[in-house]
């Protein structure tokens, strides 16, 4: 929800980055307050998960130019584990398989983690064995896959599924969730919907990578941005997001081109 | 004493000896009178004088092996000391005596010694320390009729057996170590479980502080009869220091009707430092023999140390539906070498062996499995089943895999399976961004991946060897 009040949560100034030498990202800009919902779309390779994965830390990419402050922090100060501590989540759009570690393990660890740093409680097995089949509830989800290898053998949509139970459990500032909804079910994705409604809230703030419109039927953005080539290269409202559906991403270069001669082509 | 033996006690030596002996270290280098010196020095009965001379003359003929894919400079048996008499260190009258250095490795391995010192349920080789816990356990084993004491002395007190059983498994002259460490052994373990009686505990060879250095030539030998039942551990977590660099020991393990041993080892000689100076090298034969009909040797071990580790622990399964176990977990840093895997030789009608063997490769060390599956064409229906998986952390180190299977009966199975992977950055990076720290996601991926081996160990060893792991490989990721 905007409100003109609010902090801003994320601040993206002018960023570059590039992997193995190739330019990826050619500045991007983005600002998202707290209580927000942004959607980002844009065609395949645009540069979406790798935004993302540069939100996280992830270490293949490199940052050549640009500034990210996120709570009043410079990012680029902070290891990808203590961005995560710090509130930075990001649901991926492939989550990995982790054969051999137990996914309630994993869970309890990262849970605890979290919980120690920001001062709270942590839960033993049992305790937390509780505590996480409540919000396997909330995503209907089959217990079983506690006992299961992280993401080991999961399809398409238990992956989803169990990256937005993480979400659940951690309680991010910043949630970036890359195409969450790609491979689940019309079920599934109301139920995981359903579930991304209940965990946003006027102090944090959501980004969603989508190319679908059904995702933000269900959870409703405040701004949607369009990236091309690196680059967000047209901010709006929810309506966009439609018109995109519509028309395909010609239509906005179709748009400027419109913009630039005031001739529609 | 007989008579032959007190006048080579007496005996004045050559070369100088005299003084030498008297100080209780024989000079360096490897002829017949040295092992006469060491067997007298040990007031040792006629015929082992004569196992070990007959040992010296194969090792003679022997050369070093060469076939192993480990590279270490090549080693002069004649700059080497092959006796010292045990010196008794003095005995710590409280724990503040400890050295504070290995307080905080316990700490850190999450074994405070003063839990250790209670734990029950593990008996100890009285050539360690807590001479007390030991011989109360002693008493107690004794009882049932199990005899568990340092090699030397079982040679004294039950020489009919050790007479019997050593060498059947690993003949004198098996291999180039093996021959070396039969014609010079100083002590080691001797444990015999009699017919029909189960060891109501782990028996563990060292309680964690060694008071004596066992000696680069260590020599173990259990035998359990018909129906009987022991395990045995072997190692501890603890970091082991010796200034001894080659170490070459020998165990044998005899299996009757229906008996059944487990032997646990968790290895963790000094490795050198992180440019490899300075390590251990472990050159250990360790073979059990599963005689009897419906006999189980089981085999399982946890090798973190040592700069080059050289080592096969085998089955002969020649006892009518016998059973060989072998589960393994390797774990190589730095400049570490590792060549290592076990031999199972299927002789009787339905044998069954498994082998499980994990290996753990980070820095630029190298590891290699080196496993023979063998049916003999009198083992009807034998089966085997094999599991060799690597992993890799970074980049420089690497594995190699050299699985030999020789079936000589059609009847036989024997699946093989063999897996590669490495802790990739995106597993990693998964871990960082939940939070959780790099450390403890290769401690958990590590885990994971060594579980069906643990599993194998007995508890409180395996929550050790857990730790551990994590241990040697702190620093190798991130
Ligand atoms: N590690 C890498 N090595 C080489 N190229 C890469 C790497 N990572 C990303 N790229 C390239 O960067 C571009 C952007 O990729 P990215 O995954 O960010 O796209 P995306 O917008 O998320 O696409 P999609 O909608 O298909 O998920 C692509 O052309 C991709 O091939
Ligand atoms: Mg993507």
């Amino acid at each position: 929800m905007i409100n003109q009040n609010s902090k801003i949560l994320l601040e993206v100034r002018g960023l570059h980055a590039s992997v193995n030498g190739i330019e990826i990202l050619k500045g991007v800009d983005l600002t998202v307050k707290c209580g927000e919902i942004h959607a980002i779309m844009g065609l395949n390779g645009s540069g979406k998960s790798t935004f993302a994965k540069i939100l996280a830390g992830h270490p293949a990419y490199e940052v050549t130019a640009g500034a990210i402050i996120f709570n009043e922090q410079n990012l680029f100060d902070l290891e990808p584990e203590e961005r995560a501590r710090a509130g930075v989540f990001l649901a991926f759009q492939y989550p990995i398989e982790i054969p051999g570690v137990a996914n309630n393990q994993f869970l309890r660890l990262a849970y605890n983690t979290i919980q120690s740093q920001r001062g709270k409680e942590e839960l033993d097995p049992l305790e937390f064995d509780d505590f996480i089949r409540d919000k396997m509830k909330l995503l209907e989800m089959n217990p079983d896959f506690l006992d299961r290898s992280v993401n080991e053998g999961f399809s398409g949509g238990e992956k989803k599924r169990n990256e937005i139970l993480q979400m659940a459990l951690l309680e991010p500032k910043l949630a970036i969730l890359d195409e969450t909804d790609s491979g689940l079910d019309i079920d599934a994705l109301r139920i995981v919907a359903n579930g991304v409604n209940q965990l946003t809230n006027k102090d944090n703030a959501t980004i969603l990578v989508t190319h679908y419109q059904r995702l933000l039927d269900y959870i409703v953005p405040d701004y949607v941005h369009v990236m091309e080539a690196g680059r967000i290269i047209k901010t709006s409202g929810k309506e966009l997001a439609k018109e995109l559906e519509t028309h395909g991403y010609d239509w906005i270069n179709a748009e400027k081109s419109f913009n630039k001669t005031g001739v529609r082509l | 004493m007989s008579a032959v033996l007190q006048n080579l006690v007496n005996q004045p030596y050559k070369h100088g000896f005299v003084t030498e002996i008297e100080a209780d270290i024989a000079p360096k280098g490897l002829n017949e009178e040295i092992i006469r010196l060491i067997s007298s020095k040990k007031n040792e009965p006629e015929w082992l004088l004569t196992f070990r001379l007959q040992a010296y003359e194969k090792w003679l003929s022997m050369p070093q092996p060469g076939w192993q894919n480990v590279k270490y400079p090549e080693i002069d048996f004649q700059a080497i000391s092959y006796y010292s008499a045990p010196k008794p260190k003095k005995k710590l009258a409280s724990m503040d005596e400890v050295d504070p250095e290995l307080l905080r490795t316990f700490e850190k391995l999450g074994v405070p010694m003063h839990e250790r010192a209670a734990l029950a349920g593990v008996a100890v080789d009285v050539i360690f320390d807590s001479v007390s816990v030991a011989t109360t356990y002693k008493e107690r084993l004794a009882e049932i009729g199990i005899i568990f004491c340092s090699f030397s002395e079982a040679v004294h007190s039950h020489p009919e057996l050790v007479k019997k059983y050593l060498g059947t498994v690993v003949p004198i002259g098996d291999n180039f170590y093996a021959a070396l460490n039969s014609a010079v052994f100083t002590d080691g373990s001797f444990c015999f479980i009699p017919k029909g009686v189960k060891c109501p505990m782990d028996l563990s060879t060292y309680f964690r502080i060694n008071t004596e250095e066992s000696g680069q030539f260590e020599r173990t030998l259990i035998i359990a009869e018909e129906g009987a039942s022991v395990s045995y551990l072997e190692g501890c977590t603890a970091p082991r220091f010796d200034t001894n660099q080659l170490h070459a020991a020998v165990v044998e393990l005899i299996a009757l009707d229906n008996a059944e041993i487990k032997y646990s080892t968790v290895q963790n000689w000094y490795a050198g430092d992180e440019k490899g100076v300075g390590g251990i090298y472990n050159f250990v034969t360790k073979r059990g023999l599963a005689k009897g009909a419906n006999s189980r040797i089981s085999w399982t071990q946890v090798e973190t140390g040592s700069a080059i580790t050289w080592k096969y622990p085998s089955c002969i399964l020649r006892g009518e539906n016998s059973v060989g176990e072998f589960y393994s977990v390797a774990v190589t840093n730095h400049y570490q070498q590792a060549d290592t895997g076990t031999k199972m030789i299927h002789i009787g009608r339905n044998t069954r062996s498994t082998i499980v063997s994990k290996s753990i490769s980070a820095g630029y060390s190298n590891s290699s499995y080196r496993g023979l599956v063998r049916i003999a064409p009198t083992a009807e229906n034998a089966r085997n089943y094999s599991q060799c998986d690597s992993m890799l952390i970074g980049d420089q180190c690497g594995v190699n895999t050299f699985p030999y299977i020789q079936v000589q009966n059609n009847s036989a199975k024997v699946e093989h399976e063999a897996s590669t992977s490495r802790i990739g950055e995106d597993q990693l990076f998964y871990f960082l961004q939940r939070g959780i720290g790099a450390e403890e996601a290769v401690s958990m991926i590590i885990n994971g991946f060594c579980k069906e081996v643990f599993q194998q160990l007995p508890l409180e060893f395996a929550v050790e060897a857990t730790k551990l792991l994590s241990f040697k490989l702190e620093g190798s990721v991130g």
